[in-house]
């Protein structure tokens, strides 16, 4: 294949028949692309399959003293409540007596993206401090949703969250808005 | 006169030292390659930016699909045949030391104990067809806790190290699956652990 016939041929006339040395040399071209092949494979899939994961602290649960809270400004906290069919609210406050009006928002960069850069730069304005999220999935929302919301604060760069059980007066907000 | 005559060199190249080389590579990713394991339940990671990467061993890997089942596997051959032997100390079982060894090879498990043996006996074919119910996650039998918790005291033991949980969730699941094993994972106050998501692009 690779190996052109360079014996200048032609001059056969007369004289005995020899037979022609063999030669020893095995064409390995073939066998090189067949083991590139199956290292470039291997390569691959070797450093593809490599599962990547998302480190989660949870706040420390004490059954005992299950009362111990740290207080954080009602001012600076963003309440997250995870719906049904891929819808999320937010609000910032407590719930009932919010600051803003809780908003129906999707995920992803046009809408709880949005959001958090948003409101983080207000409320680093007007209070001085970073902002404090809290996500309240309900028992309607999926895995899924829960980690699009903590990987929109991991590229938002929001270092504060935490995630909370969802209360019956949220629950009863996202009745209203219909995404429970 | 004579013309001068340029001897034609030959193209070949010898090919035999590039051969050496792509097959000593490729011995050595055949070799580093960790064969991939197959999940009990088809299960879709979501995706993430996270770029975090797992360790390889002193690591338990929780497996939530197909509708709230779960399964539990941990790394190393060692870690599971002691497992397997606390487990059945708790429980009440004794395995038999093929049993035990059976059950080091396995990546995951998803029976509840009173049918490890059973599962156990199973050759190939029928494990396949098993429809393995997964590991009960009540408090009653509290079987997911003490899996967790007694992988954490072998691996202690084994290596020194803590043991990392890891949950591998379906995409689809739904939360509450997930706040069940998370308050598994708090009464034994594992706070911190990790989620194995699928690689996506920042947008």
């Amino acid at each position: 294949m690779a190996e052109l016939d360079t014996s200048g041929g032609g001059k056969k006339k007369g004289g005995k028949v020899r037979s022609k040395k063999q030669s020893t040399r095995v064409d390995l071209t073939a066998m090189v692309d067949l083991a590139f092949l199956l290292v470039t494979f291997f390569m691959l899939t070797t450093t593809l399959s490599k599962a990547k994961a998302m480190d989660l602290a949870m706040p420390d649960k004490d059954d005992q003293k299950p009362d111990v809270q740290e207080p954080i400004a009602a001012s600076r906290t963003l309440t997250v409540l995870l719906g049904s069919n891929n819808k999320l609210e937010w609000f910032i406050g407590v719930p009932g007596e919010s600051l803003t009006p809780p908003t129906v928002d999707g995920y992803g960069k046009e809408g709880f993206r949005k959001v958090l850069v948003e409101q983080g730069q207000r409320i680093k304005q007007t209070t001085g401090k970073e902002m404090f999220v809290i996500i309240k999935p309900s028992d309607k929302s999926v895995y899924k949703n829960m980690i699009d919301v903590i990987d929109e604060l991991n590229i938002t760069n929001n270092k504060l969250y935490a995630i909370v059980d969802i209360t019956p007066v949220e629950v009863e907000l996202l009745k209203r808005d219909k995404i429970y | 006169m004579p013309r001068v005559k340029i001897p034609r060199k030959s193209t070949a190249i010898d090919m035999t030292a590039m051969c050496d080389v792509a097959f000593l590579l490729l011995t050595f990713f055949i070799l580093t390659a960790k064969p991939k394991v197959e999940d009990p339940v088809p299960v879709d990671t979501p995706a993430s930016t996270a770029q975090t990467l797992l360790p390889e061993s002193d690591i338990a890997t929780l497996t939530i699909g197909g509708k709230g089942k779960v399964f539990f596997g941990v790394e190393g051959f060692e870690v599971r045949k002691q497992l397997l032997l606390r487990m059945g100390d708790r429980y009440k079982i004794s395995f038999t030391p093929s049993e035990v060894n059976k059950f080091s090879v396995m990546p995951n498990i998803g029976v509840p104990i009173a049918q490890v043996k059973q599962y156990l006996s199973f050759d190939g074919d029928q494990m396949k067809e098993f429809k393995a119910p997964g590991i009960p996650t009540d408090s009653v039998s509290n079987e997911l806790f003490n899996w967790i918790y007694e992988s954490r005291i072998v691996t202690k033991n084994i290596s020194g190290k803590e043991l990392r949980v890891t949950i591998k969730g379906d995409s689809q699941e739904e939360y509450p699956t997930i706040q069940k094993i998370i308050a598994i994972l708090q009464k034994q106050e594992v706070n911190k652990f990790s989620l194995i998501t699928s690689l996506r692009g920042k947008e």
